[in-house]
């Protein structure tokens, strides 16, 4: 069975990728994801703040007390305040590089074009397959135009890209006007690929002490129907990868995403939710997926339900809207039965 | 040979060549030492090389004692060996140097010559720690600058492998070794050239070896011990001109060339001082001033003080000197004159008795200079003066006002030598705003970018928070050879507005100098903010006057309260030191050398400081007339006792020099509680109470580390006085209707650490953020918490008999009996220690051992353990650092025996007193603060009664002087876990063993602290430390399960911020057990590498997971038949990971070397598993019937029969 994939140029054995998440940031993991079979790997994300705070928070840690008093001029060793690079992030990424064949995708989330693009280049040095941008910013200044904030998106898009050779995909959010145009304008500034979507991780409230507290819930099923939608209307149209990467939990996402159009399948919940080993049921599952209805290829799938190559693309716009209103079956979408497609 | 111009100070100059010419460096932390340790330990965990192409290594001890049985043992081994120390450090060395000098073993020690404990601990520079040496065959070598320390390391480690004769190196502690100072560094090539390989063949050839064996250190009796004494004769009469020769061997080398003693001044002298060290500087520049005034004056400087050799003194003394001063740093009680003098007397005498002189000069000895005291070109004139008389003064003082043996010499502190072509700057700043960091960037920049020569001297004062430093600066042409302060200068740098308040920062300004100013106050504004004196000042010098919101330029450019980069920009752009654009890229480039490690943001955002600096200095025009309506504020008010105005106030202003003989206390004795008094004011923001969203727990006020937070219940009606802004609550427990609660913030005394808002548990239920505590900025609030704070101290304090102990609400309401201690904001320690004073306090006597607790807790001016209204407090008292265990055992042996007198004596008198009198006395259970009270009462009742009978009888006259022991003493052992886990081990063990009651607080850090975080054995696996700067690969000591082993010792794991209840239970049950008794208290520091304002979050993760479990053992559990072990934290919650890395000390490793920190962690963590189950396993142990003692042993028994009042169990 052949499940290879291409994305950002990278041959793949298979469409799954494990996320950016926790659980990659351990070699052990990373090395077994491998075996697994994972067809590429996210490292977690490095935050832009991350980055500025802890370059801050140690150089401040490093130097409280420092020059105060006679009997202690300092409270750690010399060579600490000055050998704090090249950070935890890098070694890491250099030693999974070392570890594993598949793609090693290293993810940096950020907002500004500054100095973390530096960053970036530090990243492709330390053997990166590829970067993956996270561009995680909330216009909570309500006088930003929606146009300010596309040339946001693409100038640190072109930053990145002027610094690194290796293949950028940028992962966005899907609140802008006109998401497919932006996937365009994004390709154009060089991104090799789109990770769509990222979650914005909205603060709640706590009541006894009114205090906002940000907790990470893991993404469910039902929150995939937004990438779905947009993966089915962008495949075939930008030039950029797609990769698709919000609620997959059981192999059904898996396939469903392929059939929209994405060239991989992102999961970092369910492996959280039911451990690394799960990436090998979603995998087996997509094999049996494939061998019941005789297909041997993922070439017979990818993009069988995208806006371009469904029956009724009608589905993809205002459908559920009639679906809703009619409670009929007229806008639902079928594969086009394509005696060429299934042996 | 060009040599290497390069600026550091003495103790990197001169740790550069002793790492180089040895193969084992056996080291432990004093100040002011460390420094060489420190650096011999991270040069060898970097791989640097010594001139053999090895890497030296570096071992800790546990003391300096270990140090010097290391140090012997690897020579005798045949490794060339050196060990670096100071002051104690250097007595408990005294053995071992005999030994290895007696073998003559050829090894070098650099001392930085320090104070001993005397009435007091210094850790200043002075020779009495030398010269307690002088008798143990090492040859004394002496060096006066960091150039020369750093010459005299090679040249005594060439002699000594040429003579064969030990040799201590040393130079005066801080003002050498800490001085920075351009010098030519000696290259690897230089002192390859001066070490003969063959000799160092030779050395080890003299090892011990199985090959060829023979035996050394043998036993000798009368027939032979004496001659071999003699036998090393020949080895010393050499010593002499082999050190010449290697002088003159250096000189060639170098082009520096040093004398066994060096005289300087005019060949036909007449009067002449005969000094050592930094001193001989001084005296030198002087005289060549007064030379060239046309007196005939020198300076003979002496380097090798041991053996002294007459016959090269004589040479290098004019012929026509007729009066000596022979200068000592070093007081020697009783003697007829300090060492050097009574050598130099000799030589004299025997060179007239002997016919090589013809008459015998005046030779008076002096004293200066004790614990860094400034020696002046002021006073060396002085001295000189002094020689001109007919009768010059022995055993005279410069540098003080004796005024009542009246030893001292006048001096004018007017007269100045500085040359005019030498900048000097003086910078007042605390520790926290980079004001020394800065400028002794600027020492570097200058020296070592722009050619010129540069010195930097930096004096701190005696507090760990909000400490004020004072940096002197010379830049110049040529050599700077002053070792001395500024008291002329022509650059003043004031680096924070409120010093103006507080300090004469422009005493020390030359006329027409510059004075920079950090400044909220814009040029236009800022004249009529500045006291009158200083507006008058600045009008009578001329000054040209600067000023600049650093605060604000540092904020803008994303520095937060950095503001040294801005400062030291200032400095630049207005002194004219370099040109000014060359100055703004030296800037950057240090910057960019600076932080460049800690990323291209900081790089950037300091640059960004630079610019806007230059925009944003301003000169201010100075008014014709000085307008200010205000002056400095007093530095106590008139209020204060006697002393403290006399005395302390004095040293809060810095004019503790001023302060004369016959003021200061004759054996060391000083007031409790002067900490009181000095209202620092060094936090911007301080905690406001709002009463009603209070709970009332007490949780502020137990975790404060700085006793700001007070509590009191009173009667409502008491209200009644109370000013408007003071606020108070209903008291929140029932049945209480007509009672208020007030909590008090001490806001002048608040370091604004932020420990008690993290404590608070009640937030508001509508703000959001808002908690019954939170920090607002001070300035405004100053007034109305004065007026607060004046009537909270006059309710009434809460009756301790009626507060519950057992709880740590109760235990608000009990007066601290330490308070605002100089510790570190946000300090770990001190908590348990106010809580102990809170507890116990007014019957306490507290051993503490030397470090942090020893410095926060009694390094003058203040005093921080203090007295209750009825003048009950600690007794506190510092011995030293190694002995503390034995020094509070002391304790103990004095109370049982005094109060085995007291009970005899009352017996005695029962007749005269009554018996039931008597027995009530002598039967008093004292557990319970009621019951406490009430002896009281009965002893201040027998007090009344023995004064009636005293004047008769004289067993009433010894009654009374030890009744005071009827009331039952705590004592209590304090220190940290360098003292109980290392230095001070053999001691504690011993004392534990004892059985007798004493209480044993071991403030647990897992680091020195006190001397800058140096690795102890409770420092932990994977966290890096000094002298572990590759993270510590081997766990921490268990203390506990040793001090458990005993069995009849009661021990306590504690960590306040994990379980403040489990602390104040095991606190008073450690009290309570009438043995001995341990407690570990988890102490956050500022050496792990965290904002403190979580310390006991960090705390209470350290519990969580698993790392620092609580628990209790306590024996007396095993009389009711229990299991004398509780384990008073549940299982790790969370990965150690999870705790160990918020810290800095854990993650740095991570940072620097992932795959080894990977694997530490992973150790780290097994450790904590494995732990967990011993503790958990010690839990579980089921006391069977059967293992109870029915009779003897029992847990009672266990301790012996100890003479205190009351049963085992209290």
């Amino acid at each position: 069975m052949n499940l290879r994939t291409r994305y950002l140029g990278f041959d793949l054995h298979n469409p799954l990728i494990a996320g950016a998440g926790p659980l990659n940031g351990q070699l052990d993991n990373i090395r077994r994801l491998e075996d697994l079979g994972a067809g590429a790997i996210v490292l977690p994300s490095v935050f832009e703040e991350q980055i500025e705070h802890e370059q801050g928070m140690i150089d401040q840690l490093a130097t409280i007390g420092i020059d105060s008093f006679g009997e202690a001029l300092t409270y750690f060793p010399a060579q600490t305040a000055y050998a704090l690079q090249p950070g935890l992030y890098l070694e890491l990424l250099r030693r999974a590089v070392a570890a594993v064949d598949i793609p090693v995708i290293a993810s940096l989330n950020g907002f500004t074009n500054q100095g973390w693009v530096q960053y970036a280049r530090q990243m492709e040095q330390a053997g990166a397959s590829a970067i993956e941008l996270n561009i995680y910013f909330i216009p909570s200044d309500i006088s930003l135009s929606g146009g300010e904030v596309e040339q946001r998106y693409l100038d640190i898009v072109k930053a990145v890209k002027g610094v690194v050779k290796c293949p950028v995909a940028v992962k966005i959010a899907p609140y802008f006007s006109s998401v497919g145009r932006m996937a365009q304008q994004l390709a154009d500034a060089g991104a090799d690929g789109l990770v769509l979507f990222n979650r914005f991780y909205e603060p709640d409230i706590d009541l006894a002490r009114l205090a906002l507290v940000s907790n990470l819930e893991l993404s469910s099923p039902c929150e995939m129907r937004l990438p779905l939608l947009w993966i089915g209307i962008l495949a075939g149209r930008v030039s950029a990868s797609l990769a698709a990467s919000t609620g997959v939990d059981s192999v059904d996402e898996v396939v469903k995403y392929l059939l929209a159009g994405a060239d991989v399948v992102m999961t970092t919940s369910s492996l959280l939710r039911h451990g690394i080993e799960h990436i090998k049921e979603l995998l087996d599952g997509l094999q049996t997926w494939l061998d019941v209805r005789n297909l041997e290829s993922l070439e017979f799938v990818r993009g069988r339900m995208s806006h371009l190559q469904v029956a009724n693309p009608t589905a993809f716009d205002r459908a559920n809207y009639i679906k809703m209103l009619h409670g009929d079956r007229a806008a639902t979408a079928t594969i086009r039965a394509n005696s060429n497609g299934a042996r | 040979m060009a040599q290497q111009v390069a600026t550091m100070d003495g103790n990197s100059a001169v740790a550069h060549v002793a790492y180089r010419v040895n193969e084992v460096c056996a080291i432990f932390p004093i100040t002011p030492s460390s420094t060489m340790a420190e650096l011999a330990d991270e040069w060898a965990v970097a791989g640097i090389k010594n001139i053999w192409d090895n890497i030296p290594v570096v071992q800790e001890m546990q003391s300096e004692g270990g140090a010097a049985g290391a140090v012997h043992g690897a020579l005798q081994g045949g490794a060339l060996t050196t060990t670096f120390t100071a002051s104690q450090g250097l007595l408990l060395m005294i053995p071992n140097m005999f030994k290895i000098a007696g073998e003559l073993t050829s090894t070098v020690f650099h001392v930085a010559a320090r104070s001993l404990a005397t009435h007091a601990l210094s850790i200043f520079g002075e020779h009495s720690d030398v010269m307690a040496t002088r008798t143990t065959g090492f040859a004394l070598f002496s060096s006066g600058s960091v150039q020369e320390a750093h010459d005299s390391a090679l040249v005594a480690q060439a002699a000594t492998l040429q003579s064969r004769i030990p040799f201590l190196h040393f130079f005066d502690g801080f003002r050498t070794s800490h001085e920075v100072n351009t010098l030519r560094m000696l290259s690897d090539a230089q002192i390859r050239a001066m070490i003969d390989n063959e000799r160092v063949r030779a050395h080890r050839a003299r090892a011990l070896d199985p090959e060829h064996p023979f035996i050394r250190g043998t036993a000798q009796n009368p027939d032979t011990f004496f001659q071999g004494r003699e036998a090393v004769n020949p080895f010393y009469v050499k010593l002499p001109d082999v050190v010449q020769s290697v002088m003159d061997k250096f000189g060639q080398l170098t082009g520096r060339q040093y004398r066994l003693f060096d005289y300087e001044g005019a060949p036909d002298a007449e009067r002449v001082i005969i000094v050592m060290g930094s001193a001989a500087e001084t005296a030198r520049e002087t005289a060549a001033v007064l030379q060239r005034a046309g007196e005939a004056v020198g300076v003979l400087q002496v380097r090798l003080f041991r053996p002294f050799s007459a016959a090269h003194f004589l040479s290098a003394l004019p012929d026509s000197c007729r009066a000596l001063a022979v200068l000592e740093r070093t007081k020697e009680p009783g003697a007829s004159g300090e060492p050097l003098y009574l050598d130099v007397v000799e030589a004299l005498a025997q060179a007239v008795a002997g016919g090589r002189r013809a008459a015998m000069p005046k030779v008076v000895g002096g004293r200066y200079g004790l614990s860094s005291k400034d020696f002046s070109p002021a006073m060396a004139k002085a001295v000189f003066d002094e020689l001109k008389k007919p009768t010059p003064k022995n055993g005279f003082t410069v540098g003080i006002d004796d005024d009542v043996s009246h030893t001292s010499l006048e001096f004018d502190r007017s007269y100045s030598i500085e040359p005019a072509d030498v900048v000097r700057a003086l910078f007042y700043g605390l520790g926290a705003d980079g004001t020394v960091g800065a400028n002794k960037n600027s020492v570097k920049i200058i020296a070592e970018e722009a050619g010129l020569y540069a010195q930097g001297y930096f004096v701190y004062d005696s507090h760990k928070s909000g400490a004020q430093t004072v940096s002197h600066l010379r830049f110049g042409p040529r050599p700077i050879r002053s070792p001395y302060l500024i008291s002329s200068a022509n650059f003043i740098g004031c680096h924070q507005f409120h010093l103006l308040q507080r300090l004469d920062v422009l005493r020390f300004a030359a006329p027409g100098a510059t004075f920079l100013l950090n400044s909220p106050y814009g040029p236009a504004e800022v004249w009529n903010h500045l006291p009158h004196d200083t507006q008058q000042q600045i009008i009578d010098k001329k000054l040209r006057f600067f000023v600049i919101d650093a605060s604000r330029v540092a904020q803008e450019a994303g520095l937060k309260t950095r503001t040294n980069t801005v400062l030291q920009t200032c400095f630049f752009a207005i002194s004219g030191v370099l040109p000014g654009d060359a100055a703004i890229t030296q800037i950057k480039n240090s910057i960019r050398k600076t932080y460049a490690a800690k990323g291209e943001e900081v790089v950037q955002q300091n640059f960004k400081a630079v610019e806007k600096t230059l925009s944003r200095l301003q000169e201010v025009t100075i008014p014709a007339q000085a307008t200010s309506q205000f002056e400095r504020a007093p530095p106590v008010p008139a209020t204060a006792p006697e002393f403290v105005r006399r005395v302390t106030a004095k040293m809060f202003e810095s004019l503790g020099d001023e302060i004369p003989v016959s003021l200061m206390p004759v054996d060391g004795t000083f007031p409790s509680g002067t900490a009181a008094w000095e209202k620092r004011n060094i936090a911007d923001e301080v905690p406001v109470w709002r009463a009603e969203l209070c709970v009332q727990c007490g949780q502020c006020s137990f975790v404060c580390p700085h006793s700001v937070i007070r509590a009191k219940y009173y009667d409502q009606a008491e209200l009644g006085n109370a000013p408007q802004s003071f606020k108070s609550a209903p008291v929140n427990a029932r049945g209480y209707p007509d009672v208020r609660f007030s909590l008090q913030f001490y806001v002048e005394d608040c370091t604004g650490c932020g420990v008690c808002i993290e404590a608070c548990p009640a937030h508001s239920p509508i703000d959001p953020g808002v908690k019954a505590i939170n920090l607002e900025p001070k300035a405004p609030l100053i007034g109305p918490e004065r007026a607060n704070i004046a009537f909270f101290e006059q309710l009434r304090v809460n009756d301790r008999a009626r507060i519950d102990f057992a709880n740590v609400r109760g235990v608000q309401f009990l007066e601290p009996l330490f308070e605002f201690s100089g510790a570190c904001a946000g300090c770990g320690e001190t908590p348990y220690l106010k809580l102990l004073s809170q507890l116990f306090g007014d019957r306490a006597m507290i051993a503490n051992a030397t470090g942090c607790s020893s410095i926060y807790g009694g390094n003058l001016p203040v005093t921080p353990w203090s007295k209750n209204r009825e003048g009950r407090g600690p007794a506190w008292s510092n011995s030293l650092f190694e002995d503390n265990a034995e020094f509070g055992f002391g304790f103990r042996l004095a109370a049982d025996k005094h109060l085995d007198l007291a009970n005899a004596g009352l017996k005695a008198l029962s007749a005269e007193l009554g018996e039931e009198f008597i027995a009530a006395i002598l039967n008093a259970p004292q557990i319970q603060e009621s019951e406490i009270r009430a002896q009281r009462i009965r002893v201040a009742e027998l007090k009344t009664k023995l004064l009636a009978l005293a004047q008769h009888n004289e067993t009433a006259r010894d009654l009374l002087s030890v009744a005071d022991h009827l009331i039952r003493r705590s004592i209590w052992i304090v220190g940290g876990d360098g003292w109980a886990y290392d230095i001070g081990y053999g001691g504690l063990d011993h004392v534990l063993a004892s059985g007798r009651d004493v209480n044993v607080l071991v403030l647990d850090t897992e680091v020195y602290s006190n001397t800058g975080g140096q690795a102890s054995k409770a420092t932990p696996l994977g966290a890096i430390a000094k002298f572990a700067a590759a993270g510590k690969r081997v766990p921490r000591k268990d203390l506990a399960l040793q001090g458990i082993a005993y069995g009849n010792v009661y021990v306590a794991q504690i960590a306040m911020g994990a379980n403040p209840q489990q602390t104040l239970q095991a606190f008073r049950e450690a009290e309570a057990y009438a043995g001995p008794s341990l407690i570990l208290a988890y102490s956050h520091c500022i050496a792990h590498g965290f904002d403190l304002r979580y310390g006991m979050k960090q705390q209470d993760l350290a519990t969580a997971s698993g790392y620092w479990p609580l628990f209790r053992f306590n024996p007396a559990m095993r009389k009711i038949g229990e299991n004398p072990f509780r384990l008073d934290s549940p299982r790790p919650a969370i990965p150690f990971k999870d705790y160990a890395y918020n810290e800095l000390r854990y993650r740095a490793l991570a940072l620097m070397h992932p795959p080894e920190a990977e694997n530490l962690l992973r150790q780290a963590q097994i450790q904590v598993n494995e732990k967990y189950r011993t503790y958990e396993g010690l839990a579980g142990l089921e006391v069977a019937p059967a293992a109870i003692p029915q009779t003897g042993a029992s847990a009672g028994e266990f301790a012996p029969a100890i003479s205190t009042a009351g049963g085992f169990e209290r």
